[in-house]
């Protein structure tokens, strides 16, 4: 194993007893991998590769861009008509940002498919959920920055929320502001925060992959495994080319939309420089957000609608305490697994109507969507996980169901041995 | 079981996309449609039309629209109009652009340069409202890009022109077009059969204006278009060798562990 490394050379060995770089970079190649992964598990690869082509591009946007209030929209321009590939840079980072929450929307509901959140794998997941708000966050400021009109009322519409706070939410969405409305001094703060989250996150996802190479990756049985053994194989070369592989499927779709469907996933109005005057019609955030956002206006009350769209996002963290079935994949859990693809159905249904105006049969699809969404984390899920008659699972990835029925229990002592 | 599910949710999405078709199509006429030589993934301006094009706007539009994003040296730059150099610079030398301060510290005039941006027509946004009867004419060089419908929608409304039906009672300097929202417009029909008169001998048929017009300002809009379109083309074409040598290389080293996986 990778602990007891010696590097052959002199040097090597000089400068691994001082900084252990070179037993680090052995663990990480000889990681052992379960080798029935699927391909839902590549997107783990795919996010980061995501979040380094982010932050690279956006360096370089940043260069030429201009965070100022009267300059913004048409140094975006100038980035698109006369910066050496600026077009292309600024394509990769817009449609960028969707594809990454594509990827991570998937990798959210693999885990939540695998039950990846269960122990001993907690830590993980929470730091993935925290990821994912600062993802959200980053995005978020990061759509103001050209200071279109879906800019300029986003970020009005968003910042707003905080007003329904008690008390001190008006004071704290002057303090946001920086003013008295969305204005210069909020457009200085969003483009500084926007480049200082990615590194946040940055930091988040190696403590993510750390607390990940502790008890290794799940896999699509659920069970624990020994490492190394004939379930495993070592993450270079195996891991890394079907990772490259996927990318490469991912890069493909995600160049169809750079190079001729660069504006699809955004809205029209954001081409219109932003103008405090006039409001546009229908203000939507950008897909990604637009369950939350479904979730907010299909409460009536507008603190009771910001509580549910953040205990929306925060109930996930509560999830592996939440399911207490002792079975993790959901491939054994006949009855769960119709739930889950209800959920899937439940949170594409809310991306739907929240892109809609909200009146009529929308806001009921987003009033019964809504209340299905929390019964699922507070009501099935918990209530599943005691009651449900779970199929048998195996006892190892290589000696598949024919081992007969097999409590789980007996799989997971392989724990020990790790 | 997960198959059918999957089919489940593409059903649902093609039930829900039917129904949000059918929720626009309420709202809003059908938008007229144009087979746009710069549609598709080679998708190429017209050069012609896009020539044709920038006179309609410098004779007709931009008495009134400005275009601030972009300068005459693009007119002939790669994937646009493409002028020679010598056109672009008699097109700039035909405006007078304001400069300054010069030694003495004042403001003058002096021909255009290829390395100006458009002249506006007005001095400021205001200016522009004010002669319009209240109605700002919107910068167009980005319009296409900020209307729904693209470069669809903006033909449409330069075609929607019609006589207001009896029940519509319009206030004068307001203009009856089925395209618009709420089917009112500010700006009088802007083209008509021979306003222009192209010296490349097409006939200037309001219908070939508007197409050419559209053209243009879909390049002004979007002026790496077909850059893009022949990089992307490349980008995929190598992605995709790439992917088949990666997946061969995949599965000769799969191939080591048990078939089973």
């Amino acid at each position: 194993m990778s602990e007891n490394y010696v590097p052959s050379s002199k040097f090597g060995k000089w400068f691994n007893d001082r900084l252990p770089l070179l037993t680090l970079s052995k663990h990480l190649t000889d990681y052992p991998t379960p080798k029935n992964l699927n391909y839902w598990w590549t997107f783990g690869g795919i996010l980061t590769f995501c979040l380094i082509s982010q932050i690279i591009t956006g360096i370089v946007l940043g260069m030429h861009y201009v965070a100022h209030a009267d300059m913004a929209f048409n140094s975006i321009e100038h980035i698109m008509r006369d910066v050496n590939y600026g077009w292309l840079i600024r394509y990769i980072h817009s449609n960028g940002a969707s594809m990454f929450f594509l990827a991570v929307y998937i990798h959210i509901f693999r885990s939540l498919f695998y039950g990846s959140y269960r122990s001993p794998r907690e830590i993980i997941w929470i730091l993935g959920m925290l990821i994912y708000l600062l993802m959200m966050a980053t995005a978020f400021m990061g759509y103001v920055l050209p200071w279109g009109q879906m800019s300029f009322w986003g970020a009005t519409v968003i910042t707003n929320l905080f007003s329904a706070i008690p008390l001190v939410g008006e004071s704290i969405v002057t303090w946001l502001w920086g003013g008295y409305s969305v204005d210069n001094p909020t457009l200085t703060r969003f483009f500084s925060l926007h480049y200082l989250f990615p590194f946040l996150i940055l930091g988040l996802v190696v403590l993510h992959i750390w607390a990940l190479h502790v008890p290794g990756n799940n896999n699509p049985i659920g069970i624990d495994i020994k490492k190394p053994s004939k379930d495993t194989v070592p993450f270079h070369p195996y891991i890394t080319i079907k990772d490259l592989f996927a990318l490469l499927i991912f890069m493909i779709i995600f160049s169809g939309f750079i190079f001729f469907a660069p504006n699809i996933l955004g809205h029209s109005d954001n081409y219109i420089e932003a103008n405090p005057l006039v409001t546009p019609k229908h203000i939507v955030p950008e897909w990604y957000l637009l369950p939350f956002y479904a979730i907010l206006r299909a409460v009536p009350d507008k603190l009771g609608g910001v509580i549910l769209m953040l205990g929306s996002i925060f109930i996930l963290m509560a999830l592996p305490w939440l399911d207490s079935s002792k079975v993790r994949s959901t491939v054994f859990r006949p009855l769960y697994k119709k739930f889950f693809w209800l959920l899937v159905i439940d949170v594409l249904a809310l991306g739907y109507v929240g892109a809609m105006p909200a009146e009529g049969l929308y806001l009921l699809i987003a009033r019964v969507g809504t209340i299905y969404y929390f019964a699922h984390f507070l009501i099935v899920l918990p209530v599943l996980s005691r009651i449900e008659k779970t199929e048998p699972v195996p006892l190892s990835i290589t000696e598949p169901v024919l081992g007969g029925i097999l409590k789980p229990e007996m799989a997971r002592s392989d724990k020990k041995d790790v | 079981m997960c198959k059918i599910n999957v089919r489940f949710i593409v059903l649902l999405f093609i039930f829900f996309s039917i129904n949000l078709n059918q929720a626009n199509s309420e709202e809003k006429t059908k938008l007229l449609e144009v087979n746009w030589t710069f549609e598709g993934i080679t998708g190429k301006f017209d050069r012609s039309s896009l020539q044709r094009g920038y006179q309609v706007y410098t004779e007709v539009c931009a008495s009134c629209h400005s275009m601030n994003l972009v300068s005459y040296r693009n007119l002939g730059e790669p994937g646009g109009p493409e002028f020679s150099v010598e056109q672009v610079k008699a097109i700039a030398a035909n405006f007078e652009v304001s400069d300054g301060p010069n030694e003495d510290g004042d403001m003058f005039t002096r021909p255009g340069r290829p390395s100006d941006r458009f002249v506006s027509p007005y001095p400021n946004i205001q200016a522009a409202t004010a002669a319009n009867g209240g109605a700002y004419p919107p910068d167009m060089s980005v319009l296409v890009k900020s209307r729904k419908g693209g470069a669809d929608y903006i033909y449409s409304v330069l075609m929607g022109y019609e006589e207001p039906p009896a029940n519509i009672k319009l206030d004068d300097g307001v203009y009856y077009n089925k395209y618009m929202e709420g089917q009112k417009i500010k700006m009088s029909n802007p083209l008509s059969d021979g306003i222009v008169s192209y010296s490349d001998g097409t006939q200037a048929t309001e219908a070939q204006m508007a197409k050419d017009v559209t053209t243009f300002l879909t390049w002004a809009a979007e002026p790496t278009l077909e850059q893009r379109h022949k990089m992307g083309v490349k980008v995929l074409i190598f992605l995709i060798i790439f992917t088949i040598l990666v997946y061969l290389s995949m599965k000769r080293l799969w191939s080591r562990i048990d078939p089973e996986k």
